[in-house]
């Protein structure tokens, strides 16, 4: 470790009152700020080590964010029902998982970028990209539907931690410019077996890079379980592996998410280095329609996670905190109806991709064999219209 | 120091390389370039290395955008010096060594491109790339499809590529048709020193990704080179009248910058009687046998590929109707290789002009051999003689 990381992880350790070995490892217990039953906790009950204990986000933030997570839900609902209905492929749904979405979108400025994976739909959605351009990717009409730069989200990824790498490289570049930018990129439990997950996380703390990873934890890979991908005491312990700081967190959890992923955009953008944030949540539907969670898991484990639902949790706490009424609620489900009447409406339009397009962005300019390959489909394609 | 996991390794293969120059483009060939006689002042002479190293510095200096970075390329200057002194002249913000992770590293660049940056990328040895080919194939060369033409990718990898340096074993591999079969990728190697400049500094300036194979037997060739001549050149954008005073007739090859958006191959040597179609490292090959063969009397044209993609279908299919004949020279190993995608196309566009079917004079179909045997492996110029023999020259 040079000496000006050690300096910056010492400074941040300190500003927690702890050493940087108890700031690199992450706390004994997952952070949790609201129980599975919407009840606040105490910070008796909390029982936070020091420099593990954190502040609940301001009320707005929270009112905000938990907008997003009813929109999330909806979000996943909807498309699920337009993959029944023969609108689409296949959707990964992030089922459960909407409190994790939500929080890794809302953490972030606006010149911040998310690096997302072919599950965090509502997570690209809540950073503000269109939903029927989120969903093209999976109603085939191309690979992508939106503009990255527009909303610094990347395009979603489905080669697992490859974007990672991506997330590392946008940071080193802003920080060659001298820009503050904070990325963060995320992945599930299976993809820190994949061998970029290493390179990306040694990458960025060896060039100190503005990044936190945000692995959602969701006991699956598929259908593989954790026990199967590691044996290390948890993901987030890998952090000090790589000289950076880890934390573990209930990933149903929204107001424990916000708080963690805060604090961490805080510290990583006044350069303490990386940080690795694992959540501790769960899939609560099939791994896509095409797979069968039956053969893998059981039922009782499944209800076990239905009752911490992310969504009711937060609505139970805010309702007895006294931040949100009946009216306010109703205005939330209003407007995730609303997206979710877009997004069938978008879903369900009939389009027509353009069969040239195929030869347009393979370069800059098409090279003289597209341009005849394009020529040829072209001329196909009048032969079949005669 | 970043050390390799193989320094001892590397230090051979490097040393090889150094040799085979001094032995003349490697296995006693001649030099691929003839020295210029128009030239007033004749420079000095410049390795392959220097001129890339020197279209590294010029890309720098040209653009902020540009960064050098992999394994080794910082302090040390690279394994084949050709990034030395940049990190001193420039800062380790632009040019920088890497944890040694070839994955890293390109999926790094990925992110450093999609944030305005213009990543130059060195894999320290062709077998070493393997590890980024994921990144290259599912990201570098897919980005702007997928995104419809929003996210550009201005990379270039740089690769040292090819044998005849008696290289040990995963440091000599002609891996140019995994790329070449990947759609997004362009794919260039040059041949002569001039070409490393100027093909280098294009690639650089390309807003889509090339993987820029650097022959490493011809690392140590020399030229007599101007390279400040060649920097104005460039950058003033002129095509150059004769950019490589050693050839003729290289319309389509002239201009650098044409010759990656739409392909630019050179004729290197013109002949009537049949056509040798090569590139990189096999380019010094068929010249050699070319002026074999004209002692014979036999009169070979040589076609210099530069650019396997695009591919430059109008030059080589002009040279093959003139001559009728043509075998295509490289030293991968042949089955499902460029030089077959060559005789292929070849044959599409020329059949009606040719005499005899294409041949292909190719390394064996065997992993690249120890090196006591790759001679055996590489194509000679006695086996190229042979393949123009069996060219039906009887009716």
């Amino acid at each position: 470790m040079s000496d000006d990381v050690r300096t910056d992880i010492a400074e941040a350790a300190r500003s927690f009152g702890i050493t940087p070995e108890d700031y690199m490892l992450p706390a004994r217990h997952l952070i949790r700020i609201v129980d599975q039953d919407g009840k606040a906790l105490s910070a008796e009950e909390q029982d936070a080590e020091p420099g593990h204990d954190y502040p609940v986000p301001a009320d707005e933030d929270l009112l905000e964010a938990y907008r997003r997570l009813v929109a999330g839900r909806r979000i996943n609902d909807q498309n699920s029902a337009l993959v029944r209905q023969g609108r689409m492929a296949v959707y990964p749904s992030s089922h459960g998982q909407e409190a994790c979405q939500v929080a890794a979108a809302v953490c972030l400025a606006e010149g911040d970028w998310l690096f997302p994976t072919y599950r965090d739909t509502v997570a690209v959605i809540s950073r503000g990209v269109d939903p029927v351009e989120a969903m093209t990717i999976f109603r085939g009409d191309w690979h992508g539907g939106f503009d990255p730069h527009r909303h610094r989200v990347s395009i979603q990824s489905t080669p697992l931690t490859t974007q990672l790498l991506h997330a590392v490289g946008v940071a080193h570049a802003a920080r060659l410019r001298g820009e503050d930018t904070v990325v963060v990129a995320l992945c599930g439990d299976g993809a820190t077996s994949e061998g970029d997950f290493h390179e990306a996380l040694n990458f960025a703390a060896v060039f100190h890079l503005p990044v936190i990873f945000f692995v959602q934890n969701n006991q699956y890979a598929i259908s593989v379980p954790l026990a199967r991908q590691t044996v290390a005491p948890s993901l987030a312990h890998k952090a000090v592996g790589y000289g950076m700081a880890g934390e573990r967190v209930d990933g149903n959890d929204l107001v424990a998410l916000l708080a963690v992923l805060e604090r961490g955009v805080r510290l990583v953008r006044g350069g303490a280095g990386p940080l690795l944030v694992e959540a501790h949540t769960y899939r609560i539907q099939a791994h896509t329609n095409a797979d069968d969670a039956t053969r893998y898991r059981e039922d009782a484990e499944v209800q076990e996670w239905l009752a911490r639902d992310p969504v009711k949790r937060m609505r139970t706490y805010l309702t007895d905190r006294g931040l949100l009424s009946d009216e306010l609620q109703s205005r939330y489900e209003q407007e995730a109806e609303e997206i979710a009447a877009a997004l069938r409406e978008g879903m369900n339009r009939e389009t027509t991709p353009d069969p040239q397009e195929l030869f347009a962005h393979v370069y800059t300019v098409p090279t003289p064999q597209l341009a005849e390959q394009s020529a040829q489909l072209a001329e196909e394609l009048s032969r079949e219209e005669a | 120091m970043n050390t390799t996991q193989d320094t001892g390794d590397v230090q051979v293969a490097v040393d090889a390389a150094r040799e085979s120059s001094t032995r003349a483009g490697g296995a006693g060939i001649p030099q691929a370039r003839p020295e210029s006689p128009a030239t007033p002042v004749p420079p000095g002479p410049v390795t392959m290395a220097k001129a890339l190293n020197a279209a590294l510095a010029d890309a720098l200096a040209a653009d902020a955008g540009v960064v050098v970075f992999g394994e080794d390329v910082g302090t040390l200057g690279g394994v084949f010096r050709v990034t030395d002194g940049l990190a001193a002249r420039f800062g380790a913000d632009r040019c920088f060594d890497t944890p040694l992770a070839e994955s890293g590293i390109a999926g790094m660049s990925v992110g450093m491109a999609i944030n305005g940056m213009r990543p130059v990328i060195e894999m320290q040895f062709d077998a070493f790339a393997y590890p980024a080919f994921e990144q290259i194939a599912s990201h570098i060369a897919k980005m702007r499809n997928r995104t419809r033409g929003a996210l550009a990718m201005p990379i270039v990898i740089r690769i040292p590529y090819a044998g005849g340096i008696g290289g040990v074993e995963h440091h000599c591999d002609s891996s140019e048709a995994y790329y070449a079969h990947t759609p997004g990728l362009k794919v260039v190697t040059p041949a002569t020193v001039t070409d490393a400049y100027l093909l280098l500094r294009a690639a650089i300036d390309s807003d889509d990704p090339v993987v820029f194979l650097e022959p490493k037997k011809l690392y140590f060739a020399k030229d007599r080179v101007d390279l400040d001549a060649l920097r104005a050149q460039y950058e003033s954008g002129a095509t150059g009248e004769e950019p490589d005073a050693g050839r003729s007739g290289a319309v389509a090859g002239a201009d650098p910058r044409a010759a990656l958006e739409s392909g630019g191959a050179a004729v290197a040597r013109t002949g009537t009687d049949a056509t040798l179609i090569a590139y990189g490292p096999s380019v010094p090959t068929a010249l050699a046998a070319a002026a074999a063969a004209a002692e014979e009397g036999r009169s070979l044209e040589v076609v210099d590929v530069r650019t396997i993609v695009p591919f430059d279908d109008a030059t080589v299919t002009e040279s093959v109707r003139k001559t009728g004949r043509a075998v295509v020279i490289s030293e991968e190993t042949g089955f499902a290789s460029v030089a077959a995608e060559i005789a292929a196309r070849v044959q599409e566009r020329c059949f009606h002009w040719l005499a005899t079917p294409v041949l292909r004079v190719t390394g064996f179909d065997i992993p690249y051999p120890a090196p006591k045997l790759e001679h055996h492996f590489l194509p000679s110029v006695d086996r190229i003689l042979d393949a123009v023999d069996d060219l039906q020259w009887e009716d």
